[in-house]
């Protein structure tokens, strides 16, 4: 395990690490399954934040937790692979792997931070516990004594003074309690953490603050994240790229800031109307008519099309498949880009003309300008 | 400690109703008890003295009012004269029920901590395991819950007493010429203790299985439990991070089960001839022996207000939440 | 549970209080679930509902006629078919004639305790303040007295004729069954009074009274028919365990006296095991019978206590085919017709 260890910022950057091929996922069995995911493809590289959006329900929780095999019954894996890059170069499919390797490799490769903090940390046992159990379980010869001297850098890591150690989850405020699950997430150094809504239920302020935090700590460790909100805003500030989700599909994947500047897909554009960007003037929010389909009785054809308001009479029948458009690897499931020309003004602005994936200069600075160049 | 205050103030409260109930009782239900028992001691003589005595325990044929009765009987009850038991020869009552306190405190005390463990821990199994034939004990969980104490006690004397001869069937002890602290004693005291522990942890452990069954599947569901797996734990520890919550509310439904235990255990005693609280009861019943059925009405009473307040420690000790405010 | 049964109140008390769904108009409270515990409790109470009522009359002897001048109990033959006690009195005959006292007991205490509980707890729950202080109070103190004492000490001063008079027995075990009803009915009032539906009644100005009974209790109906059913459990346990002390009528038969008799002689270390199974059996079944019928309840209002084996549809969606792990989700390609 110690290989994981010294890992850090000095691994390349840009080649894969976590590959997700048609992977499907369903709730329950038979006639009555739920698709909950279906035929997703993305690939998370070294050093770089991945954002998943989409409306809550869209799937986006399932995904990352079938990729993890945390999912739980009634959830069922139908069909794909998982692939996770060791930085030895070796691979290992997840969704092959038995629970002696799971265990291994969970935490120290892959670690977890999910929305609520107040119930993702344990409420009888103590921060020091919660913090050095994953140590103990992972590095058996490290001692009760570093044990406590990682954690307490841990938590300095995340701005928590080492006398928090004794306290019990119930006496942290809601921000320092996901602190301390970001904390957790990093004891192994991990080369991917996965945070499912880590900021959804803090206030603005503080949720600014962790943001910015996470992303000092990214460029000094250089860990992957695979980030999930249904605020495309907020995502648009901090990925290096984004794929959105509806209906357990994916509908488009791009750049950050391609898919901000020059959406490709209708329900990218109502998403990016849905919330006001975090930094820049107001836009109107109109975001986007209806209601997500029930994943029991999908629409037929395009999933959206019953809410897409550029819905073309093939719509109904055919399903558009996901396929490269454009430059810088953009791949978007809808017709009107298939081809481009038969796009509206809206979804057809011109690209920002960036690489799909670069790693940025100044993660934090970059993606201010990001957002300020909204107008 | 404001947790064990509030506690300990409802103890109180509860300890006060049992001995107001203990003096009520005779008073308000109808008919004569010193005719009683004079009529159940047909032959012997009793002194005007001790007929006097008995005329004011029990409130008939005086003057004093109800309530200078009552703070005599409560002057009694805290001098820990509880009367004298006129089915023992006119022994005083708590010498008759200290006798007898120690089997029973021994053999249900213990019974009952095995069951709590064993009821626990099988109800972690069942509700990990949601989902496979340990699913099936339930419905057989079920039954043993509903099955009369006294009843397991019947089946396991004809089968481990009678049919396999493995175990005596009744008393607390060989007839010993005296309690001694040699092993012959206390391998004996133990033989004759294991078939009625054995149906008290039968008979209960079914109650702690469910309950503990019911909150663990809930629990399960806490996203704590998922980082537990997330963060690659032993699967053990995993069990942990739910179980070690989930007990808590074992432990606070311990109050309303130990009662019940308790009330299953006497019955179990008296099947078994155990010299214990249970067989004092039944016997003070047929004897009409008031003074003795009052005093062990308190006594067991406290007993299960003790067992409480351990409950109520255990409670504060495990959950950190309680243990500040406290 | 009680005297003699052996249901940990501590199983209602973990799932029930405060686990109530928001049950937004009163039909969801009167729907009745449909899972396979319910079926079968509500089958196996029929059989001793109607054991109940035609029992005496298909016993084949009379249960009080001796048959022999034997004191040997006879085991199982063609003539008597569950064997014959002490005083050569047939088993079956006796069996058959126990039910009715024991479930019209239990019956009866349970109509009374629930009525005592309806009242307390929902009237400490929706006045709230001392009054909730003092009845609250009250509920917990005869929680927390052990229950058999506490009968014995009143039948030991009632006397036994008192006891021979099965409304008294009914009155007394009603005593000391009725507070963890009306701890839970309590719980589930406070956290209905707040509700809209509630506060709205209030404001158009309905007195107390009319909101208690046309908004309150419809929409306590699974929980005050699982504090019944409770109840009645108790009153089984209960009624058998004091007739089981032999502090009931002799003139009529019962699981427990019948299990009081044999005790008497000993059969259970002489090996008459005909006399003594049977009706131990019958108190079992019968309890388990409401057993199952209050998880049914219990599972309703909380449906993830289901068990995958016991349970109804909900798990329809795993059944049979694989075993699901936690922390390792199942792999089981199928193809489903992609896209
Ligand atoms: N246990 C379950 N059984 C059936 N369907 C479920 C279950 N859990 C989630 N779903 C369905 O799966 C879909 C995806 O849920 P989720 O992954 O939580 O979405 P997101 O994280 O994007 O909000 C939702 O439509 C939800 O209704
Ligand atoms: S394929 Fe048709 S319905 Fe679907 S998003 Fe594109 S235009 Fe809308
Ligand atoms: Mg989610």
């Amino acid at each position: 395990m110690s290989q994981h260890i010294v890992t850090g910022p000095e691994r390349s950057r840009g080649d894969a690490l976590l590959e997700i091929h048609g992977l499907c996922v369903d709730y329950g069995q038979g006639s009555d399954a739920v698709h909950a995911v279906t035929d997703v493809d993305l690939v998370l590289h070294r050093g770089e934040v991945l954002g998943l959006a989409g409306e809550s329900g869209s799937g986006k929780s399932t995904l990352a937790m079938a990729a993890t095999r945390l999912l739980r019954e009634p959830g069922v894996i139908t069909a794909g692979e998982v692939r996770l890059h060791y930085d030895t170069g070796s691979v290992a499919d997840l969704l092959e792997a038995g629970t002696g390797a799971l265990r291994v490799l969970r935490w120290s490769e892959v670690s977890l931070v999910i929305q609520s903090a107040m119930n993702a940390l344990n409420p009888v046992m103590s921060i020091r516990t919660q913090l050095t159990d994953a140590l103990a379980a992972h590095v058996p010869d490290m001692s009760r004594r570093s044990r406590r001297d990682r954690a307490v850098e841990l938590l300095g890591m995340v701005g928590i003074s080492a006398d928090r150690l004794g306290s019990h989850p119930h006496e942290l405020s809601g921000g320092m309690r996901q602190r301390v699950m970001i904390a957790m997430a990093l004891a192994l150094r991990p080369q991917i953490v996965i945070m499912d809504e880590p900021t959804t239920a803090l206030d603005v302020v503080t949720q600014r603050e962790i943001l910015e935090e996470l992303i000092d700590l990214r460029d000094r460790f250089g860990f992957a994240i695979l980030f999930i909100t249904h605020d495309l805003s907020l995502l648009i500030e901090i990925a290096d790229s984004i794929a959105v989700m509806y209906a357990g599909r994916l509908v488009e994947r791009a750049s950050a800031q391609a898919l901000f500047r020059a959406p490709r897909h209708p329900y990218t554009l109502g998403l990016l109307h849905s919330f006001p960007a975090l930094h820049g003037p107001r836009v109107p929010m109109t975001g986007i008519p209806g209601s997500p389909p029930d994943l029991r009785m999908l629409p037929s054809g395009c999933v959206f099309h019953p809410r897409c308001r550029f819905a073309l009479a093939r719509c109904a029948d055919d399903a558009p498949p996901l396929a490269a458009t454009g430059t810088g690897g953009r791949v978007v499931a809808c017709w009107l880009q298939h081809p481009p020309e038969s796009a509206p003004t809206e979804l057809a602005r011109p690209e920002p003309g960036l690489e799909a994936w670069a790693p940025p200069a100044t993660a934090d600075g970059q993606a201010a300008t990001q957002g300020g160049s909204a107008a | 400690m404001r947790t064990i205050a509030r506690r300990l103030a409802f103890y109180a409260a509860t300890a006060i109703v049992a001995i107001s109930v203990d003096f009520l009782i005779p008073r308000i239900i109808p008919g004569n008890p010193v005719n009683a028992i004079l009529a159940r001691m047909q032959g012997a003589t009793l002194s005007k003295a001790t007929i006097a005595g008995l005329d004011e325990q029990y409130g008939v044929n005086t003057k004093t009012s109800l309530w200078t009765q009552y703070i005599h009987f409560w002057g009694n009850v805290l001098h820990g004269n509880l009367g004298t038991s006129t089915s023992n020869g006119f022994v005083a009552v708590s010498t008759v029920i200290r006798e007898a306190l120690p089997w029973t405190l021994g053999l249900v005390g213990v019974a009952t901590v095995i069951s709590f463990v064993l009821g626990t821990l099988i109800g972690v199994l069942v509700a990990w395991r949601r989902g496979t034939w340990l699913d099936n004990l339930l419905p057989a969980t079920t039954f043993f819950q509903a099955a009369p104490y006294f009843f397991i006690a019947f089946l396991a004397i004809d089968l481990f007493s009678t049919k396999l001869g493995w175990l005596p069937s009744g008393q607390g002890h060989q007839d010993l010429d005296f309690p001694a602290l040699n092993w012959t004693y206390i391998s004996d005291v133990l033989d004759h203790a294991v078939l009625p522990a054995l149906t008290i942890v039968v008979a209960s452990a079914a109650g702690w299985i469910i309950s503990m069954r019911n909150v663990m599947v809930t629990t399960m569901d806490e996203d704590y439990v998922l980082v537990a797996a997330a963060k690659g734990l032993h699967r053990r520890r995993v069990i942990w991070y739910a179980a070690r919550n989930a007990v808590l509310p074992s432990i606070s439904g311990f109050s309303l089960a130990i009662g019940f235990i308790v009330s299953g255990a006497l019955l179990t005693e008296i099947v078994f001839s155990y010299p214990g609280l249970g067989l004092l009861l039944v016997n003070a019943v047929s004897d009409n022996d008031y003074a003795l059925l009052q005093g062990l009405f308190l006594i067991i009473t406290l007993a299960v207000l003790a067992a409480n307040l351990i409950a109520d420690f255990v409670y504060v000790f495990l959950d950190p939440r309680i243990r500040q405010e406290a | 549970m009680a005297v003699g049964i052996g249901t940990d109140r501590a199983t209602g008390a973990a799932s029930a209080p405060g686990s109530l769904p928001a049950a937004g108009g009163r039909s969801r409270a009167w729907r009745l679930p449909r899972s396979p515990k319910i079926i079968v409790g509500l089958v196996m109470l029929a059989v001793f509902v109607i054991i109940a009522i035609i029992g005496p009359l298909i016993a084949p002897y009379n249960p009080n006629v001796s048959f022999a001048n034997s004191s040997v109990p006879l085991p199982p033959s063609g003539a008597h078919w569950l064997g014959t006690t002490a005083l050569q009195q047939d088993v079956l005959s006796q069996l058959l004639s126990g039910g009715r006292s024991t479930l019209l007991v239990a019956l009866i205490a349970g109509v009374i305790a629930t009525a005592l509980s309806v009242i307390i707890g929902v009237t400490a729950g929706y006045l709230g303040g001392l009054a909730d202080d003092v009845l609250s109070m009250l509920a917990n103190i005869f929680l927390v007295m052990p229950a058999l004492p506490l009968l014995m000490i009143l039948f030991g001063f009632l006397g036994h004729s008192s006891a021979d008079n099965d409304l008294v027995v009914a009155l007394v075990i009603s005593i000391t069954g009725w507070a963890w009803g009306a701890r839970v009915l309590r719980a589930q009032t406070l956290s209905l009074r707040n509700r809209d539906y509630v506060d709205s009644a209030r404001l158009i100005g309905e007195s107390n009274w009319r909101i208690i009974g046309t908004e309150i209790v419809p929409n306590l109906v699974p929980v005050i028919a699982s504090s019944f059913l409770f109840t009645v459990l108790y009153g089984v346990g209960t009624y058998t365990a004091i007739a089981f002390l032999g502090y009931v009528n002799p003139d009529h038969w019962s699981w427990g006296s019948m299990l009081f008799y044999s005790q008497e002689v000993n059969a259970e270390t002489s090996g008459y095991w005909w006399w003594f199974v049977p009706p131990g059996l019958a108190v079992a079944f019968l309890g388990t019978s409401l057993a199952l019928l209050n998880f049914g309840i219990d599972e309703f209002v909380n449906p993830r206590l289901r068990a995958a084996g016991l349970s109804g549809h909900p798990s329809r969606r795993t059944r049979g085919r694989t075993r699901q792990s936690f922390g390792q989700t199942a792999v089981i390609r199928a193809d489903r017709g992609r896209p």
